[in-house]
């Protein structure tokens, strides 16, 4: 392919692509994502490419491995088009008969399709799933249509359209202007204003100056990054192309995490080809614009995220975080002036010099515009990526796409913003959330991550996981965050473990307070988050471990026991079995009794105790009822008549 | 158990033209290769980068990624991030140690398995994960864990 050199070349490539494409060719396209991968999605592809061959269908259907559509819990999703019939958990089984019913003789199939919960109804198109429906997929909707290997289709689907327009039809200072009059926000969690960030950069001395993308999506729970780098890389390309341009940088840096290995290659994949085609490197489209980016690829540190952190580690340095009044608009990478966005916040880029900024605007709240992906993981029924416009409420988002929870368990608390953020109990469900309204609760937007919990979560547990989890990522540069951090932990364990002691909550409220105050960076300052949101809204269960030495939600080890009711047992031997401590005594037809001295509290026994008995009891904060004899425990039963 | 040969590290040095700021990478690549850091290649990768021994040693012990000591032939990582940890994950982890007797960051003495950790692979949605290598295992249960294990040799 030569290099396209200026504008009208790119739009005949456009129309090429678009003219060897029949749309009403079936295609079968097979999510690809990490989420998939989990799932097995690998074979469900590879037994779609022999079996096209087996039925000599090769040339009149399309396989297209896409990114993340979002779908997770359902995986491997497959949609067929053009009629965009969505069929869900598909197996390499299934195959053979996708190809011969639905795509020879158009037929649905019945059993694959998804069952609304609701109303146990059946639903034939991708766009009529309640998971899609409500959803306004602005960013994350073309992941179903392309295959991020694929320039071409990216390009069919206008892909470099508003790079084009940019470079030919506007000037740097007025895309400058458009990004600032969007009041487009970063979407990792801070909420500062995109085009001021710019603007600084811009107007900073020094050259060369540097833009950077943001992939090292740590928070856990979030995975919004993950699928747009994988998914569509392309549209980040896209994004910080132009945002260089605006800013007159000619170097620029995407930073992938670690634990994204198929980021890493679909993003180095998506360079080349960019390059190739004369949309990256020197004269990009033959405007005389020069801009070329380099993969960095972190080694796993949390707080290397964090945007001072992220430029050292660029350098080749430890990743740790510095105050911050030197900004890195102005000494950043180098100490030359730095631009750092989310992965999500560059992929809005490309949409607001097409759309412009009043559609832009017309989305979204008063101080939040555009929409935000969201991560809904955790205890509920439809797991996934949902992008809605901001101002959306939990209760939509948990409920009407989510779906719920599942088991008909209660809904206890929903956790947002990652380690930073809190947890929101039911009575605020009805909030909107948008880059402040959050905030208000003591917990945060953050990068868009909501961690659902039922009524089996046990909060405190949730709130130590948080501090264990930044133990170990704190980089340790400053006092009140390295020893904070430690000192919360060590009373949390021991809250946990049942030797909490009166006294305790007020220290951990003390200790949060000075994090908060005087911490170096946000990791340090928002740490106690979780902490003081659980403390607010569920102080009740921090009294019931202190005090009753019990935990409510039956999380806790030290604090529960297991116990199988005698009168229920009917010495089926599963739960026997299945130990894997070997604590259960007992035999054929003799009532089996947990050694609570061997027993390792997996709780294991419960969840294979046959429902129709339901013999096994998780217990706390009660005495375990003393063992029935020896004698007592066989069973007689009666001959079967 | 391979050990790099000290020319493959230069190569891996020299495809990153020798700058400093490369050291992570460098590292990265080194790792995957080896799968751990010897001491005598970080050496050499410091006289070919110019950087004295015990700035490497800062960067490979700040980051989870590296390894001062050698890795197992399979590296099982359990994902510990919230969606998997209110999912179950530290049962996970619990059979994954009592099935090969290491705790997290140990790696077996017939160096068969290493067990590590991580606080997310964005899989949240399929939570609990359970990565061997590059193979991913998702809805994790604690009874799979033998089975999955014993599927590696």
């Amino acid at each position: 392919m030569p290099r396209l050199s200026s504008v009208n070349e790119l739009e005949e490539l456009r129309q090429d692509i678009l003219a060897k494409r029949d749309p009403q060719k079936p295609c079968i396209a097979i999510c690809a994502g990490t989420g998939c991968l989990a799932l097995g999605c690998d074979k469900v592809i590879t037994a779609f490419r022999e079996e096209v061959k087996k039925q000599g269908l090769e040339g009149k259907v399309d396989i297209r491995e896409t990114g993340c559509p979002g779908f997770c819990e359902n995986g491997t999703v497959v949609t067929i088009y053009p009629e965009g019939i969505f069929y869900i958990k598909v197996t390499p089984e299934d195959v053979t008969e996708i190809l011969s019913q639905t795509i020879i003789e158009k037929k649905v199939i019945d059993r694959l399709l998804y069952v609304d919960p609701t109303t146990n109804e059946k639903i034939i198109h991708e766009k009529d799933v309640p998971f899609y429906k409500y959803q306004k997929r602005i960013l994350i909707g073309n992941n179903s249509k392309l295959d991020p290997k694929s320039l071409d289709d990216y390009i069919a689907l206008g892909g470099y359209g508003a790079l084009a327009k940019a470079l030919f039809h506007m000037t740097p200072e007025q895309v400058l202007e458009e990004v600032k009059k969007s009041n487009l926000r970063g979407r990792g969690g801070g909420g500062f204003p995109t085009g001021r960030k710019w603007e600084s950069v811009r107007d900073a001395p020094g050259e060369p100056k540097y833009v950077i993308v943001n992939c090292d999506e740590g928070d856990p729970g979030a995975f919004m990054n993950r699928a747009l780098m994988e998914g569509n890389p392309h549209s980040v390309l896209e994004g910080l192309i132009i945002g260089a341009y605006a800013m007159g940088s000619h170097e620029g840096f995407i930073y992938v995490r670690a634990e994204y290995p198929l980021a890493v290659d679909n993003v180095r994949l998506a360079i080349k080809q960019a390059e190739e085609h004369g949309l990256l490197g020197e004269n990009i489209l033959g405007s005389g614009f020069d801009f070329k980016i380099e993969v960095h690829q972190g080694a796993g540190a949390f707080v290397s995220g964090e945007s001072s952190a992220l430029m050292t580690a660029i350098e080749g340095r430890v990743g740790e975080p510095r105050p911050k009044y030197i900004h890195t608009s102005e000494k950043g990478i180098w100490d030359k002036p730095s631009d750092l966005n989310n992965v999500e916040t560059w992929a809005n880029i490309p949409f607001i010099i097409n759309k412009g900024v009043s559609w832009f605007n017309s989305i979204g709240t008063d101080r939040s515009k555009g929409t935000k992906i969201f991560a809904l993981v955790g205890k509920v029924n439809n797991t996934g990526l949902v992008e809605m416009p901001l101002g959306a409420t939990l209760r939509d988002i948990i409920y009407k796409i989510g779906g719920g929870i599942p088991g008909g368990k209660k809904f206890k608390a929903v956790q947002t913003g990652g380690p930073s953020g809190g947890c929101i109990p039911e009575a605020y469900l009805d909030f909107p959330i948008d880059f402040d309204e959050l905030t208000k609760l003591g917990s945060m937007m953050g990068s868009g991550g909501m961690i659902v919990m039922d009524e089996d979560t046990c909060v405190v547990d949730v709130a130590r996981y948080f501090l264990n989890v930044l133990r170990d990522e704190s980089c340790g540069k400053c006092v009140p965050c390295r020893e904070g951090i430690r000192q919360m932990l060590r009373i949390f364990n021991r809250i946990t473990e049942g030797k909490g002691e009166e006294g305790d909550i007020e220290l951990l409220e003390e200790i949060s307070e000075v994090m908060r105050d005087s911490s170096l960076c946000a990791l340090g300052q928002t740490a106690p988050n979780p902490v003081l949101t659980t403390l607010e809204y569920f102080r009740d269960e921090y009294e019931a471990h202190i005090r009753e030495k019990r935990c409510p939600a039956g999380v806790c080890k030290a604090l529960i026991s297991y116990y199988i009711d005698p009168n229920k047992c009917q010495a089926c031997m599963i739960c026997l079995r299945d130990c894997p401590a070997g604590a259960i005594e007992g035999g054929k037809n003799l009532i089996h009794v947990i050694n609570q001295e061997k027993c390792t509290k997996c709780g294991t026994c419960l969840e294979v105790c046959p429902p129709r008995f339901d013999a096994v009891r998780r217990m706390s904060g009660e005495p375990i009822p003393v063992p029935i004899p020896q004698e007592e425990r066989v069973i007689s039963r009666k001959e079967k008549q | 158990m391979t050990t790099i040969g000290l020319d493959e590290v230069d190569e891996v040095v020299g495809k990153y033209e020798a700058k400093s700021s490369a050291l992570i990478q460098i590292l990265l690549e080194i790792q995957r290769k080896n799968r751990w850091l010897p001491k005598e290649v970080l050496a050499r990768v410091g006289k070919g980068l110019g950087i004295p021994l015990s700035q490497i040693y800062q960067i490979a012990t700040f980051y989870k990624a590296f390894s001062l000591v050698p890795k197992g032939q399979h590296v099982v990582t359990i994902c510990m991030g919230t969606a998997c940890h209110v999912r179950g994950a530290p049962r996970i982890l619990d059979r994954v140690q009592e099935s090969i007797n290491i705790g997290p960051g140990d790696t077996t003495s017939d160096l068969k398995f290493s067990l590590e950790t991580v606080n997310c692979l964005g899989c949240c949605a399929l939570g609990p994960v359970m990565v061997v290598d590059r193979d991913y295992n998702g809805k994790m249960t604690p009874a799979k864990v033998k089975d999955i294990l014993e599927s590696y040799d």
